[in-house]
């Protein structure tokens, strides 16, 4: 099992260095550059100035020299300064991360909750009316655009109703408020968002969870189970659900990069400064060391997700387990 | 000097709005909130880096130039009192206001001007209004109160450049500006200070006590972002936005509500800019100018706007915002004639000669693209009409929309492209010499390839002399010169459309809009919103 981990950490170690290379070339082939992105047709910029602008972020330079400047920095975990702002790049991923972890952990944590059962009672009920509703119902939430959702509840629950904020994640007297309040205030703003994004990736996890423990239901130590005379909600909850749980330990392994992405489109509707907004915004400016950051960490996630997912899938089936340690 | 700035406009106005506000605290106390939102994040508060219209926004009211424009886009002081032109237009001599002090206590002198304009052409500094400085010969400080510019050879726009936000040398001297924390905890000598930046979500601003103009009625100033402008207008619905620009849409069909109309003053008047059909003149199908007039007669403008903007905008006629003093009256829009158009095109040598409803001339048909750019519904909107027209007259038009940096790159840069639908912005100070003059064809802006002696002679001439009347003359023929010539097709100026909260007194819609006065504007007492309980 270590050595199994080890082999496993090892061998993220090229897989990372080439999705970094292949990140830079593409962001670089991209047409435009900061400095165009910069100058957006204005008529006072001046060539000399765009000039002076590339030779500030190192543009001119030929681009392996970049690359390997940019690993150098890496290295000491410096990720560089955004061309646009001039801000340091950690700083500004830092100030992402928060919110957008907030919202994706909840959102995801409903998911899961909610996901799961459906999908196991969608799955005891095959057929039948309950599982047609579920089915029904979640992919119909699946099939709404988020940002009409989004704009339809925003325009119910805060112009209509005015009973909750339509955007962004602090009133704006956050600052003069106690502690309690500040608590309210932002559960009232991250209300919508939640429910949203939970809404529109319930259909996903409560599908799987259904094909998945009708799978097992389908085996034939289900079978001897029942024909044992064991209950059937112990058949049903104890022997099916652990083992049609297992691939949802790796889905919810593979959903750990997801925690830090942040969606664009539904950022951008209720003002949320997170993940997906950096990231947009960057690509269009031709941020590159914020664009490389960004992906920098997602690629490091989602390696991190699949390493957990596989050591999580490994330690829960057995089976696994003795074949490595043989 | 509170007077003077005082504008003499709104003082009937005024008067009936204290007596119906009848507030015990009197006209124009101190106090409340506005709350107004941006789409984008500023980026760079330092004036000379603060490109962006966020950014230049929430600059000018920290930092103050030597000069500004009123509320009539006519030049007067800020920092300057006073400027005498000396030599022909070659001096400036600035006269100082005294008693000024930064944000931070220390006081303003000629010496800040001195560094402003030396950061300013430092060739380590990237500001792409350096441009406007390369023409100083040399800048003297005579005494603290008293700079002398000198050029070297008369410069129109040189008066106007000194409205560049002046910086203060005791907290920038020796500090790389690209990096400098100063960038977002700016100090300036402008009515309001920065106090809270809030990455993504707000800046707020506090009035500025010591404001030479004196202290502003608002007491702050609050700056959401807000990257939706779906979301924006429904912040506004809910009173959570105190002002936001409306789409015309939005001013037209979904802001008719008592609600609405209650609570909200709109406002309607020519945004300083103007949307174009430009022709890439190296292209052989557009060098013949009876072809562009053809191409222009054949574009319904009026449909344009009334379709793309619900009739709130005007057709225009050159680069010049109209009703301005450079703007020639005479011009007049080209008249809508698909028939004319067509006798032109057949002289110019077009004719349909298989029948298939497009033109050719020697065995090649007239079909060219229109490129533009992603994210402008408004414009995506203007390049279908003009398809539809240019049709009828027997031209194939393909319409190309393109993300902005692939658009700049690799199609305007590199002249790949038959014709653009654009927009300009237009600064205060007249000059066009960038985007028409010659030389300024290749790396420049007249991408076009725009190259007419007697244009390039007006250019010249017009940002040589100083006296806004001769000028006037110049611009005045320039603006016949291109309406005969036709490089671009001038479409339309749209109308601005802002909508502000009613509680908000002494707004007034000038040709510089209507955040001119804005540290003038105030809540009555019993009307305000925000910043009550803290006086509990």
């Amino acid at each position: 099992m270590k050595s199994y981990g080890w082999k496993r950490l090892l061998g993220l170690v090229p897989l990372f260095l080439g999705i970094t290379i292949l990140s830079f070339a593409v962001i670089h082939l991209a047409p435009g550059g900061p400095s165009d992105a910069k100058a957006a047709f204005n008529p006072k910029m001046t060539a000399q100035a765009r000039d002076r602008l590339r030779e500030i972020y190192g543009l001119d330079r030929p681009l392996l020299v970049q690359y390997a400047d940019w690993v150098r920095r890496l290295a000491r975990l410096d990720f560089g300064r955004s061309f646009v702002d001039g801000r340091d790049v950690r700083e500004k991923i830092a100030e992402a991360i928060p919110v957008t972890l907030l919202i994706n952990a909840l959102s995801l944590g409903l998911i899961f909750l909610v996901g799961i059962p459906l999908g196991v009672a969608g799955a005891v009920h095959e057929g039948r009316p309950l599982d047609r509703v579920i089915t029904a119902g979640t992919l119909a939430a699946f099939s709404m655009p988020a940002f009409w959702l989004a704009l339809l509840l925003i325009s119910v629950f805060g112009v209509h109703l005015r009973a909750l904020p339509v955007s962004g994640v602090h009133s704006l007297a956050y600052e003069e408020m106690t502690w309690a309040e500040k608590w309210v205030d932002v559960a009232r703003h991250l209300l919508l968002p939640v429910l949203v994004s939970s809404l529109t990736g319930l259909a996903g996890i409560s599908r799987f969870a259904r094909g998945s423990m009708l799978d097992a239901l389908r085996q034939n130590y289900i079978r001897t189970a029942r024909a044992k005379g064991i209950p059937e909600r112990r058949v049903l909850y104890r022997h099916a659900l652990g083992n049609a749980l297992l691939p949802i330990i790796t889905l919810m392994g593979l959903s750990v990069p997801g925690l830090l992405g942040g969606s664009v489109i539904f950022e951008t509707i209720f003002s949320i400064p997170g993940m997906g907004r950096l990231f947009f915004n960057s690509v269009f400016t031709r941020d590159y060391p914020v664009i490389m950051g960004v992906l920098v960490l997602g690629a490091f996630l989602t390696l991190l997700g699949n390493l957990l997912a596989d050591l999580g899938t490994a330690a829960a089936d057995p089976r696994t387990k003795t074949g490595l340690l043989s | 000097m509170q007077a003077r700035s005082f504008p003499a406009l709104f003082g009937a106005g005024f008067f009936l709005l204290v007596f119906s506000a009848a507030s015990a605290a009197g006209p124009a106390g101190h106090g409340d909130f506005f709350v107004t939102a941006s789409i984008a994040e500023p980026v760079n508060l330092i004036p000379f880096f603060a490109t962006d219209s966020a950014s230049a926004q929430i600059s000018r009211l920290v930092f103050n130039g030597l000069v500004k424009y009123d509320k009539d886009l006519r030049l007067t002081g800020d920092l300057a009192e006073r400027w005498d032109v000396l030599d022909d237009g070659l001096v400036i001599l600035f006269h100082l206001r005294k008693g000024v002090r930064w944000q931070d206590g220390a006081p303003f002198t000629a010496e800040d001007v001195e560094f402003t304009f030396q950061r300013l052409t430092d060739p380590a500094v990237p500001t792409p209004y350096g441009g406007d400085f390369e023409k100083v010969k040399s800048l003297r400080v005579l005494d603290p109160y008293t700079v002398e510019v000198t050029y070297k050879e008369p410069f129109a726009p040189a008066l106007a450049s000194w409205g560049m936000g002046i910086v203060p040398r005791h907290l920038l001297r020796g500090e790389n500006l690209l990096s400098a924390g100063f960038a977002r905890k700016p100090v300036g000598t402008g009515p309001y200070r920065l106090s809270r930046w809030k990455s993504g979500e707000k800046l707020e601003l506090e009035a500025n006590p010591d404001y030479f103009e004196g202290r502003p009625f608002i007491d702050r100033y609050v700056c959401r972002i807000v990257p939706d402008p779906a979301t924006i207008f429904l912040e506004l619905l809910t009173e959570n936005l105190d002002s936001a620009g409306l789409t015309p849409l939005q001013y037209r069909r979904q802001t008719q509500s008592v609600f609405f109309e209650k609570t909200f003053a709109k406002f309607r008047y020519p945004s300083h800019a103007y949307t174009y059909l430009g022709y890439n003149l190296k292209n052989p199908l557009f060098s013949d100018r009876r072809v562009r007039k053809a191409i222009g007669m054949a574009i319904p403008k009026k449909e344009i706007i009334d379709v793309t903007l619900l009739g709130l905008g005007r057709v225009s006629t050159g680069p010049f915002l109209p009703g301005t003093w450079a703007c020639n009256p005479e011009v007049q829009p080209t008249v809508f004639d698909p028939e004319k158009a067509g006798l032109i095109l057949r002289e110019a040598g077009w004719r349909d000669s298989d029948g298939d409803g497009v033109l050719e001339k020697e065995g090649k048909k007239f079909s060219f693209s229109i490129l533009t750019n992603q994210g402008n519904e408004t414009r995506k909107m203007s390049c279908e009409i003009i398809q539809k027209s240019l049709r009828e007259i027997g031209i194939e038009v393909q319409i190309h929309v393109v993300e902005w940096g692939t658009f700049l790159k690799e199609f305007i840069d590199k002249k790949r492209f038959e014709a653009a639908l654009l927009a300009w912005q237009l600064p205060e100070d007249p000059d066009p010499y960038d985007i028409f003059h010659s030389s300024r064809a290749d790396g420049g802006f007249n991408f076009i390839s725009y190259a007419s002696p007697e244009a390039d002679r007006l250019l010249e001439e017009g940002r040589r002399l100083i006296s806004e009347n001769e000028r006037a003359g110049v611009y005045h023929r320039l603006h016949e010169v291109l309406n005969e010539d036709e490089p671009y097709t001038f479409l339309y100026v749209e109308d601005a459309l802002p909508a502000v909260h009613r509680r908000f007194r002494g707004v007034e819609a000038a040709p510089a809009g209507i955040g001119h006065n804005f540290i003038r504007w105030f809540v009555p007492d019993p009307e305000r919103r925000y910043g009550v309980e803290r006086a509990k």
